[in-house]
């Protein structure tokens, strides 16, 4: 851009913050309407059972009660599955309200609509349903197992999908390797959190037919794109509108029978219809993440030379498919190589339906599983070669490159600068140093021994080029869309079609928009979030918001300076080719005096009095981008850590992060989306696993026993970057939001287990809980005695 | 019906409400100030946090009726004469907050801390803050705007 | 989530809590609420009325009673923790205090409260018993017992309280110059103690060691206490923490790694304060 760069790539206060700091936000339970219902679903005790009847007399009886509904009521269509991954793929059919059987605690058979919260639930509690309840199976191998209960009987099994990346490289080495390491990694399932548990908003003009749903969601075009099916509302005549969204991580990425009922009871009375997940609620009836098993086997050389990555995973579908779920681990599958660059790789997964909660997408979504079994296998090859895990990864990272590198799993890098990040990394840590620290509590036999666990990773994000999620089987495309408008006041509104809950992007597109065009950053406003707003989008997941959406916004930037261009040129009376462009005005090149700025243009250009011939009135602008190839962040992280012995406590006692997410827009934004995502992969590491009983009931049910990390158990994080642009796109951005919780877990974890494999412990498990830590310690201690 | 009359950000409120109504729901929807927000269901969270008497408290596990007569701030309250408190401007100037959903909580939380701990250390910032929940920003720059807000705070009553 | 209904009773007095409480047996005192409301919420408890006795005048306060400190019950764990009183007479009751739950729940949370819902995670009813405390209660007709802290507790969340009797004053003797140390092993800062550990030096009558989460209430670690006095020290005397233990096996921990962990903390509190 020949412009001066006054925001880009300098931290710029956000935007968004004055309306969260004051109470004034418009998360959805902030909004209320005239004549507003409250809706509260029917939830039976029972993870597994057949429905014999409903008996919703009582319930509408009740004082305030509107309407009470079953699946035979509302009649409504099935909720959207999108990513039919391969041809033989069985689709569990999932409607919004259970129709014969009950197949996880999520699974409602009834709803409520009534004058106030209190009341809604209350005439919930008194609907009845009658059951046969059928054995319970929460454990993916026990589901696959033989004789075990079926869930979805159409289907005759619960291995519903099977997929195989089809390899890669010279499949022999698994053979005649060296040195062959086999390990099996279990990654519990995680519930995401958001602190704005989901919520909707449903409320129409029925003489119309058109309705307008409020959602807690991260993705409202898809919603809209859909849902309509369901509800029997053509999208034409349906809005979606995401506000202040609080949180998502991916679980705001899916469409919920939730909205499909609010939609369906606003329709059925007539009236607004509101529903407020509780917490409760939330952790058994929104997606959760992980709940994978990996066979691992890396073939190296004796010195340190890895040949070949092999991974077989067992993925936990949960009762249906959301959304995306059984694209979830495809799309880890092709970052199973990490940084480095085996001879030969394998991936191949195996889909399993299961009475919980459905998976789906949760930060880094398949590639935080993927590069978890990774570097916990390049730390055991390491010990097993008997050499420090840092020189393994020296002697296996790809070299610098700046142009797009294909890799063994078959996908082209965009770029990268793995030694630089490591090498920082490791001197921020001052690695030497801990090493021989840890020597010497090793020698002295401390009870609390220090641990240094090593990531380095690549993710691939900035979903996505449609044409490879065509071939995968997705069912829609990965472009994005941005409309630039300029007023003529000279503001500047920008209507892009991801949609941020969190992420700051409002700034960070506002900062690309405003040097652009030469504008102070105050007189940009950005729209989003809303189909009748924002018509064209494809929403906010997988790091796509800036790689993706503000590359269709400097697109769309780049259409309206070559518009004002003309007009400028016609006012001037010169040649397009003899004007210059900068700080948002054009001259004549050699006489600076004669200019029109941008918001000059804007002004006549509305005014349309003397305008070239043919030339649109007003200054505004809509760009599509489709990604020509996936972004490739990538970095080191390193752990330090220090586990008591006798209670297998583990504190970390620094965390040192060194990314490369491409050029930088605002680095104050993305210093803060690795923070959150480092908080979240410790948490994954130390804390948090859904648990369920042998009966298939979640015990951890709430957050009082689901363990969120608070201040006291996160550590003060140390950030440094590099800036390899990618070359996917014309700014040279990546993507942060996902890095952090793709590489923490695995650094955590490695310090953990290198804190004590002087003991000859090899695995804690994950999370590492004290228990699980103090029985490795334990059972190192017995197989040494 | 139980009657409620409560201070809340200086004003004299009251309403009749049913007993089982929580503090957090009387002031978001009988009083329409939503800027308290509600996160879990087992006062985990924090997000629902406002000053009772000057105090930090979790409005969602008490009922409006234990508060009558009493004082109620919540963030609403933290700005005066269209300016920002100290706690809510360092919030801003730190990156203190992503989605802002736990932000509230975290503020009524820090500003009954810094009341009684005017010039804490960063670990007692954390302890100060273990009953609240934030799931974006990992927490150091949360840390760093309370630490910073205190600096400003101390600083103007010096 | 919101409550079931129910109806709501503020009282100023405890006798008229008492007839509240008498005539409604599905009735349940309300005080900080910190236990009881999020149960309500969930709707695992549904009582018909809440007697909300916090405005009772003067049951909250710490005040000295000869040899011993009498707290009032509606104490807040906040109060207990600032009181200077305790701080400098019997500071395991200040420092205990100063950590339950989170600041939000100890400016409401009350020492009566807590002894009232008898939850053996619960960190104040392992440390009266390690003290000897004693819990005073008010009956109908203005009977009141008193009770020692060891026989209050009598098993998960079942006090020695009746249906229409009220918790009024904790009284705990003063320690003095006695080391003293609570130890409490949780995932989280804001968690209940996966296992804790109240340890006194020993005094005119022995080392006191008392057990948080061990078993359906607080327990002494009798073992640790005799091997103490029998001069073992406290490594060895620590071994025997786990004896007539029967702790619970949950999300958070087993049994067996319990009774493992509650040596290691036993050994910790003793030396901790035996060097205080």
């Amino acid at each position: 851009m020949a412009t001066t760069q006054t925001y880009v790539g300098s931290t710029v206060l956000r935007k968004e913050d004055p309306e969260l700091l004051t109470g004034q936000a418009s998360y959805v339970d902030n909004q209320t309407m005239p004549g507003m219902l409250w809706m509260a679903l029917v939830r039976p005790p029972y993870v597994h059972a057949r429905i014999t009847s409903i008996d919703t007399s009582a319930a509408t009886a009740m004082p305030g009660v509107v309407g009470v509904y079953t699946a035979e009521d509302l009649d409504l269509g099935a909720l959207p599955f999108v990513w039919p991954i391969t041809e033989d793929i069985k689709v569990p059919v999932h409607y919004p309200l259970a129709k014969d059987k009950i197949r996880f605690h999520g699974d409602a058979v009834a709803v409520v609509v009534a004058e106030t919260r209190g009341q809604a639930r209350d005439a919930a509690e008194a609907v009845h349903a009658e059951v046969e309840e059928l054995a319970a199976v929460t454990d993916p191998e026990a589901a696959m197992a033989e004789g075990a209960p079926i869930l979805h009987e159409e289907l005759g099994t619960n291995v519903t999908v099977h997929w195989s990346h089809g390899g890669g490289g010279d499949q022999s080495v698994f053979e005649s390797a060296p040195v062959i390491v086999e390990e099996r990694y279990s990654q519990p399932r995680l519930i995401p959190n958001a602190i704005e548990a989901r919520g909707c908003l449903a409320y129409g003009v029925p003489a119309m037919g058109e309705y307008t749903l409020i959602s807690s969601t991260q993705i409202p075009h898809i919603v809209r794109a859909t849902l309509g099916g369901a509800v029997g509302i053509a999208e034409s005549k349906l809005r979606i509108v995401a506000p202040d969204v609080g949180g998502g991580f991916g679980s705001k990425l899916n469409v919920y029978a939730e909205e499909a009922l609010a939609l369906a009871t606003a329709k059925a009375t007539g009236r607004p219809v509101k529903w407020i997940e509780d917490r409760h609620e939330n952790y058994v009836a929104t997606i959760h993440g992980r709940g994978v098993i990996h066979d691992c086997t890396l073939a190296g050389t004796e010195d340190g030379q890895i040949l070949g990555l092999k991974f077989v995973e067992i993925a936990d579908m949960g009762a249906y498919y959301q959304l995306l779920t059984p694209g979830i681990p495809e799309l880890g599958g092709w970052v199973y190589m990490g940084p480095y660059d085996p001879k030969a790789y394998w991936y191949e997964f195996t889909g399993v339906v299961t009475n919980a909660t459905p998976t789906d997408a949760y930060r880094g979504a398949g590639r935080p599983e993927a590069t978890y079994v990774l570097e916990r296998l390049v730390d055991a090859y390491a010990r097993r070669i008997g050499m420090d895990p840092a020189e393994v990864r020296r002697k296996n990272l790809v070299p610098k490159f700046t142009e797009a590198r294909p890799a063994i799993s078959g996908l082209n890098v965009d770029s990268g600068d793995y030694h630089a990040t490591f090498d920082r990394a490791l001197e921020m840590v001052g690695y030497e140093d801990l090493r021989r620290e840890q020597a010497e509590r090793r020698d002295r036999g401390d009870v609390k021994q220090l641990g240094i666990g090593l990531c380095t990773y690549i993710e691939m994000c900035g979903l996505a080029p449609s044409n490879i999620l065509g071939a995968l089987r997705y069912a829609a495309g990965g472009w994005d869309a941005c409309t630039v408008q300029v007023t003529w006041t000279g503001k500047v509104v920008l209507k892009i079609g991801t949609s941020p809950h969190g992420q700051g992007h409002v700034t960070t597109w506002a900062q690309i928009a405003a040097d652009a065009l030469g504008v102070p950053i105050e007189d940009v406003e950005v729209l989003h979030g809303d189909t009748a707003v924002a018509p064209l989008g494809m929403d906010t997941y997988g790091s796509r918001s800036v790689s993706v959406g503000a590359t269709a916004l400097y697109l769309a930037l780049e259409k309206i300076k070559e518009k004002a261009r003309t007009l400028a040129a016609h006012e001037l009376e010169a040649a397009e080719d003899d004007l210059e462009f900068a700080n948002g005005a054009y001259t004549v090149k050699g006489a600076p005096d004669r200019a029109r700025t941008i918001t000059d243009l804007a002004a006549t250009s509305w005014q349309a009095h003397s305008i070239p011939e043919g030339f649109e009135p007003n200054l505004e602008a809509t760009a599509v981008f489709d990604p020509p190839n996936f972004t490739w962040p990538g970095g080191a992280h390193i752990c330090v850590s220090e586990v008591d012995t006798e209670t297998g406590a583990v504190e970390i006692l620094r965390y040192v992060a060194v990314d490369d997410c491409g050029t930088v827009i605002n680095p104050m934004i993305v210093e803060g989306q690795l923070h959150g995502g480092i908080a979240q992969g410790i948490a994954e590491a130390l804390f948090e696993e859904a648990i369920y009983d042998e009966h298939g009931n979640l015990i951890t049910s709430s957050m009082s026993q689901y363990l969120v990390p608070a201040a006291t158990e996160i550590p003060t994080m140390e950030l440094d970057r590099t800036e390899t642009p990618s070359t996917t796109n014309p700014l040279g951005v990546k993507g942060i939001g996902e890095a952090g919780t793709i590489a923490a877990p695995p650094a955590v974890v490695n310090s953990v287990v290198d804190a004590l494999a002087h003991l000859g412990v090899t695995d804690v498990g994950k999370p590492a809980t004290p228990e699980r830590v103090w029985g490795a310690i334990q059972r190192a201690k017995g197989g040494a005695a | 019906m139980t009657h409620v009359a409560v201070t809340v950000n200086g004003e004299q409120r009251e309403a009749d409400v049913e007993p089982r109504t929580l503090l957090v729901y009387f002031l978001r929807e009988t009083l329409g100030l939503t800027g308290t927000n509600v996160g879990c269901d087992t006062s985990s969270c924090g997000s629902c946090t406002v000053l009772l008497d000057g105090e930090s408290v979790k409005s969602c596990t008490l009922l409006a009726a234990q508060v009558d007569g009493r004082q109620v701030t919540t963030i609403e309250g933290m700005v005066t004469d269209e300016t920002m408190h100290p706690l809510q401007d360092a919030f801003h100037r730190n990156h203190g907050l992503q989605c802002g959903f736990c932000t509230p909580g975290m503020i009524m939380a820090a500003a009954s801390f810094l009341n009684e701990n005017p010039t804490p250390t960063e670990q007692e910032v954390r302890e100060a803050l273990e009953g609240n929940l934030c799931r974006c920003t990992g927490y150091q720059n949360i840390v760093t705007s309370i630490l910073d807000a205190a600096g400003q705070m101390s600083g103007a009553s010096a | 989530m919101i409550p079931a209904p129910f109806e709501y009773e503020r009282v100023e007095f405890v006798d008229h809590a008492l007839q509240l409480l008498t005539a409604d047996p599905e009735a349940k005192v309300l005080a900080g609420g910190h236990s009881l409301l999020p149960l309500m919420r969930l709707r695992l408890a549904r009582p018909s009325m809440l007697v909300d006795i916090t405005r009772i005048a003067d049951l909250s306060y710490v005040r000295e009673d000869g040899d011993r400190i009498a707290i009032g019950a509606l104490t807040r764990h906040h109060d207990l923790a600032n009181s200077e009183l305790l701080q400098q007479e019997c500071p395991i009751v200040a420092y205990a205090a100063s950590g339950i739950g989170d600041p939000q729940v100890r400016h409401v949370g009350t020492i009566g409260g807590s002894c009232a819902h008898a939850d053996p995670a619960s960190d104040l009813p392992t440390v009266l018993v390690a003290l000897g405390g004693e819990l005073v209660t008010r009956g109908p007709e203005g009977a009141s017992r008193t009770v020692p802290a060891d026989a209050f507790f009598r098993g998960l969340f079942e006090p020695d309280l009746a249906h229409d009797e009220i918790l009024t004053e904790i009284r705990v003797p003063k320690t003095g110059s006695r080391g003293w140390s609570y130890l409490k092993f949780h995932r989280r800062q804001m968690d209940w103690a996966l296992v804790g550990v109240a340890a006194l030096a020993p005094g005119r009558h022995g080392a006191s060691v008392a057990l948080t989460n061990m078993a359906d209430r607080p327990i002494r670690a009798t073992g640790v206490e005799e091997a103490l006095a029998a001069g073992g020290d406290p490594g060895t005397a620590a071994e025997r923490a786990p004896e007539g233990t029967s702790p619970p096996s949950d999300a958070f921990a087993s049994a067996g790694y319990r009774q493992e962990l509650v040596k290691v903390l036993a050994r910790r509190a003793l030396e901790e304060a035996m060097s205080r």
